[in-house]
């Protein structure tokens, strides 16, 4: 059977070519392309997004191919998912979720409560090896009082908890299938897996059997190409469609005179700072975290690493969200005013530091020009790269560092300045009395201000650099439509692309 | 005619290296710009009159990074190959000095260094150690010290068969004094020869180390790390490819002529023998 | 002979082994915990602890030593940490691309190197010798990952003839899939090539230099049949010799090339591994390689002695 299909679509497009030739014809419909590739900088080592946090994994199957209860759309906002609707009871513990009906796996399995269950128990359980398992801690237990109906008991109230459970962590998979996930995913979505060729792509093909509104696109291609000059080159010649999260920014000047292809420049969750060991000396003077903030030239960091493609940052929090304090003014770029702190705090001729890099180019070229920008202030930064390995194990483990740059990707995540053990060597007690507050607080208005107390603590304390936003640029052909500009979650969801 | 003509290639070769030894001295008191000055807005500029080489994606002078590139990159060769001789030519002495066991126990671990391709041994070793120059000669140094240690002990031992080594031994020398007397210096020769051509491997070598970011660190300027960096801007500015490679060629070409050439002076007999690794 | 092939296989069991142990105690030292890596900055201790648990790497260091090693002895390199996937299958899936890689650069710097020597020792002196010194000179000047550059450059960039990247499978025809890897091929070859074509040009002005080959010259034979039909057979067995010594250089600059052209080869499962802390992977991989390269060092001394009895009595 499959190897009829060919001939089919053939035949069809020879009639299609035929109409076509008439005269007066509209466009034909047959020239509509229904295939896409899709390239990426970075290949997901599996395509089990509940048993890993590489964010190329969820790149490929969010959406796509697994579908969670709840689901993040374009905008940001928490959409139905495999489940159509839910009730929150008034106490905000018990979330009763109706599933879709006739959902089926991949693989022709049914979908139905048990593997709600399934799933959440899997990934809330004591040998779980979920990435986000605390997405999952504050669930007491789950119901199935039908195959239809799924009622979840939550041990303390969570706001987020519909945002997490739209998370990739918390895709729905079938017992049967969950083990051989990692090269074998079987989900719900409109995709199903076809193959993957190591080291260069990922292949999807239209569900026929799924049962929402069917995508345009018959076949998607994920191709992996970090190098620069491949990702460029792969573009000009067509061998991609569109690139996402393109971070070739010097390129861009050239695609944006080409009629050819549209870029778009959104926004994503990614925070970019300039991590500071405040636990460690001399960083542990506010003076001289002041000083470093008035030594950085934010405009022109981002005019080096995002050839200007990028927002700056005055504390940690997001411009596009509700809530956001404009505080970029509060240290302006003064290299005098940084020298007269740094005197002041004790360090008239600056001092010796090490500037700890992971890979991501932003942070490698970041860090450089940082360096050299600290270094007109007397702070004499070494840079120091270092993997991901081992900057996981030693900087945000181990907490052994003075600087280093990183994007923070993860939306909303202004707490972790609240947690004591993380990485920041952070405490402020009025940051965490706020942060009590915005736990108790439901009313939207109210949380707004205290995220916007929350950034106003953290920019005086000048807790870590603020830098920038990562940007989310899609270098794509002009006649795609329907891709994502914005990247509130990691993902591509091409479930609504289509060809012009 | 005492004095034998020194050959072509070892002619070309002291030329080259002087430049490059020049060019490195040179850069300890002048550059045309400071090597680590960043200026943004002046980036990617082509060569021109400001900037004979043009400038970098931070808008740093490209020559002056290479001027003091070669400086670097010379101090890692030199350390690599020093941190080799140190080590290599006592073992490869003690090993044709000891004979049997201590010679078997010696190649056995020379075969273990030679089982790993240089640059790998060098990548892993980086992972362990860190990246940087310190550990970038650390890991060349032991590659150095292995081959040294294999070519002084094959050299060595063609000495001890000699027969003033055995006139020596007769007459109730001892076998440390025999290695310094008599063998030390007539190795000494293969040695030197065998330095320039892993002074040359080891340029290649950090080169590589560095364009995969494990080698020497900004500020400091590397000429592999630039080729890295512009091979992203291969489509705005494909001249930034080529001047630090052409340096690294250069140099290497100096070298492997200055050791062909001192190969052919020091034995006529092996002219046109010269094997290149 | 026979003690000669023992010993020679005896130690070279013992340098397998102890490139097992080697990399074995340096990938101990390594910062990193695979399991952090995989379950990146939100991972929580408990999930941590139950993915170390998993991947086996809970247990004692002498035990994973001796699991692996026993599972070597098997045939059986392991399971990957990340792709989850037996790593005998990765490694076969990357050699479809190395192997063709290698094998097209050898071919190809062969190709060039022997017209290039029998050429230089015809001319001997004279330009056609003195021009090919040079390129022999300049392409063992140049490193490889440079020429690679250059190669993307002149080819990619600029005529836009060959992808600047990337591989696209076999099953994408043999058209495509060579395409992608000729650039790669000659950036590997010009320093194989260069090096090639001295060994041959000096090989050859030996064997001229050798009674068979002055008789037939004063039987009144040809210069370029002499040149053919008796120096060139003789000159080719040091030309193999170094061939095959070359083998672990070009298994070296496959590892960087590979990465510049993001070719998913066996260099670049390697260098993504050690990033990704997959130490099976890794172990793999470098024992692979070690024992290859272990293996084509012995044979080419077995060839030398079979030929050459002499360095076997020397040492």
């Amino acid at each position: 059977m499959p190897n009829r299909k060919p001939c089919a679509a053939l035949a069809i497009l020879a009639v299609g070519a035929a109409l076509g030739a008439l005269p007066g014809a509209a466009p034909s419909w047959a020239q509509v392309r229904t295939d896409l590739v899709v390239g990426m900088a970075l290949e997901p080592p599996h395509l089990d997004p509940t048993a890993g946090a590489a964010a190329a994994i969820k790149e490929v199957t969010y959406a796509n191919l697994y579908e969670p209860l709840t689901r993040i759309d374009a905008e940001g906002n928490v959409v139905p998912g495999l489940a159509r609707s839910w009730t929150v009871s008034d106490d905000g513990l018990t979330y009763r979720f109706t599933l879709r009906p006739g959902v089926r796996f991949h693989d022709g399995t049914a979908c139905d409560s048990a593997d709600v269950k399934f799933s959440l128990d899997r990934a809330r359980a004591a040998d779980s090896v979920n990435a986000q398992k605390a997405y999952f801690a504050p669930i007491a237990s789950v119901e199935t009082p039908d195959p239809a109906t799924v009622v979840v008991t939550l041990s303390r109230p969570d706001g987020l908890f519909l945002f997490h459970m739209a998370s990739g962590d918390a895709a729905i998979v079938a017992p049967e299938s969950a083990a051989a996930n990692k090269q074998k995913p079987v989900g719900t979505g409109p995709f199903k897996f076809e193959r993957w060729v190591a080291g260069d792509r990922v292949v999807l093909v239209r569900n026929p059997d799924y049962d929402g509104p069917k995508p345009a696109l018959e076949r998607v291609s994920f191709r992996f190409i970090s190098d620069p000059a491949a990702q460029v080159a792969a573009l000009k010649a067509g061998d991609v469609d569109a690139f996402t999260l393109f971070s070739t920014y010097e390129a861009l000047p050239e695609f944006r005179n080409d009629p050819k292809f549209t870029v778009t420049v959104g926004t994503t969750e990614g925070e970019t700072i300039l991590s500071t060991n405040n636990a460690r000396k001399p960083f542990d003077d506010v003076r001289v975290r002041r000083a470093m903030a008035h030594a950085i030239d934010r405009p022109t960091l981002i005019e080096g690493v995002l050839y200007g493609n990028g927002v700056a940052i005055g504390s940690h929090f997001p411009p596009h969200r509700a809530g956001y304090v404009d505080l970029t003014g509060m240290y302006p770029y003064d290299p005098k005013k940084a020298r007269a702190l740094l005197a002041e705090a004790g360090y008239p001729d600056g001092f010796e530091t090490t500037l700890r890099l992971p890979p991501p180019p932003y942070a490698r070229r970041g860090g450089e020009l940082i360096a050299a920008m600290l270094a007109e202030v007397g702070i004499r930064a070494r840079t120091e790269p270092m993997e991901w390995a081992a900057w996981l194990e030693k900087v945000f483990k181990g907490k052994d560092y003075d600087l280093t740059m990183i994007a923070h990707t993860e939306p909303l995540d202004i707490d972790v300045y609240g947690r004591a053990d993380y990485y920041f060597n952070y405490g402020n007690d009025r940051f965490k009395a706020v942060e009590e507050e915005l736990n108790r607080s439901q009313d939207p208005a109210r949380r707004n201000a205290l995220y916007g107390e929350q950034q106003r603590i953290l920019a005086e304390d000048a807790v870590n650099g603020f830098l920038f936003m990562l940007p989310s640029i899609t270098v794509q052909n002009a006649k795609l439509a329907g891709m994502w500009v914005n990247r509130p979650i990691q993902a591509n969801d091409v479930t609504g692309v289509s060809w012009k | 005619m005492t004095v034998r003509r020194l050959p072509l290639s070892l002619r070309l070769g002291l030329v080259l290296v002087a430049l490059l030894l020049g060019v490195a001295l040179l850069s300890l008191v002048w550059t045309p710009f400071p090597a680590d000055k960043v200026r943004v807005v002046a980036r990617l500029r082509p060569p021109g009159a400001g900037h004979w080489l043009g400038t970098d994606h931070f808008g740093r002078d490209v020559l002056s990074m290479i001027m003091v590139g070669a400086r670097n990159s010379l101090s890692i060769a030199a350390a690599a190959v020093g941190l080799g001789l140190l080590f290599g030519v006592p073992l490869g002495l003690a090993a044709a000095a000891l004979g049997r066991w201590g010679d078997e126990i010696l190649a056995r671990l020379g075969d273990l260094v030679f089982a790993f391709p240089a640059v790998l041994s060098a990548i892993l070793l980086t992972a362990v150690l860190g990246a940087g120059a310190v550990n970038v000669v650390l890991a060349l140094g032991l590659f150095n010290a292995a081959v040294l240690a294999r070519v002084t002990r094959g050299a060595a031992l063609a000495v001890w068969r000699r027969e003033f080594v055995r006139a020596a031994l007769a007459l109730g020398r001892g076998p440390l004094s025999v290695t310094r007397v008599h063998v030390l210096p007539n190795v000494a020769g293969v040695v030197v020869v065998q330095a320039t051509v892993l002074f040359a491997v080891a340029i290649v070598n950090e080169a590589a180390l560095s364009y995969l970011g494990l080698g020497i660190q900004p500020p400091s300027p590397s000429w592999g790390k630039m080729l890295g960096d512009a091979q992203t801007h291969l489509f705005n500015a494909p001249l930034q490819a080529v001047f630090p490679g052409a340096a690294i060629a250069l140099s290497v070409l100096g070298l492997t002529l200055l050791g062909d050439g001192l190969r052919d002076w020091l034995d006529p007999r092996q002219r046109g023998e010269s094997g290149l690794l | 002979m026979l003690a000669f092939l023992l010993r020679r296989l005896l130690t070279l069991l013992l340098t397998a082994w102890l490139a097992t142990v080697a990399v074995f105690a340096v990938l101990e030292a390594v910062p990193g915990d695979p399991a952090l890596v995989m379950l990146g900055v939100n991972a929580q201790p408990d999930t941590l602890a139950a993915l170390r648990a998993q991947m086996g790497l809970d247990r004692p260091l002498a035990e994973r030593y001796l699991r692996w090693t026993g599972g070597l002895l098997r045939g059986d390199l392991g399971v990957s940490l990340t792709y989850a996937r037996p790593v005998a299958d990765l490694v076969a899936e990357r050699l479809v691309v190395t192997l063709p890689l290698a094998l097209l650069s050898l071919a190809l710097s062969t190709a060039a190197a022997i017209p290039l020597g029998l050429l230089a020792a015809a001319r001997r002196g004279r330009g056609g010798d003195w021009a090919v010194l040079g390129f022999t000179q300049l392409g063992v000047a140049m490193p490889s990952f440079w020429i690679a550059i250059l190669l993307i450059l002149l080819f990619s960039v600029t005529l836009g003839w060959f992808p600047a990247g990337g591989f696209p499978g076999w099953e994408a025809g043999a058209g495509p899939a060579l395409k992608a890897l000729l650039l790669p091929a000659v950036a590997l070859a010009v320093p194989e090539a260069a090096i090639l074509a001295r060994v041959t040009r000096t090989a050859i002005l030996d064997t001229l230099g050798e009674d068979h080959v002055r008789t037939a010259r004063a039987k009144g034979v040809g210069r370029t049949a002499v040149l053919l039909r008796h120096a060139l057979p003789n000159a080719l067995l040091p030309v193999a010799t170094v061939l095959g010594l070359q083998l672990s250089f070009l298994v070296a600059g496959a590892v960087v090339v590979e990465n510049v052209f993001t070719l998913p080869g066996l260099g670049r499962l390697l260098y993504q591994a050690i990033g990704q802390r997959d130490l099976i992977v890794v172990q793999g991989v470098v024992v692979l390689l070690a024992v290859f390269v272990v293996v084509v060092n012995a044979l080419v001394d077995i060839a030398c002695a079979a030929v050459d009895p002499r360095p076997r009595a020397e040492g």
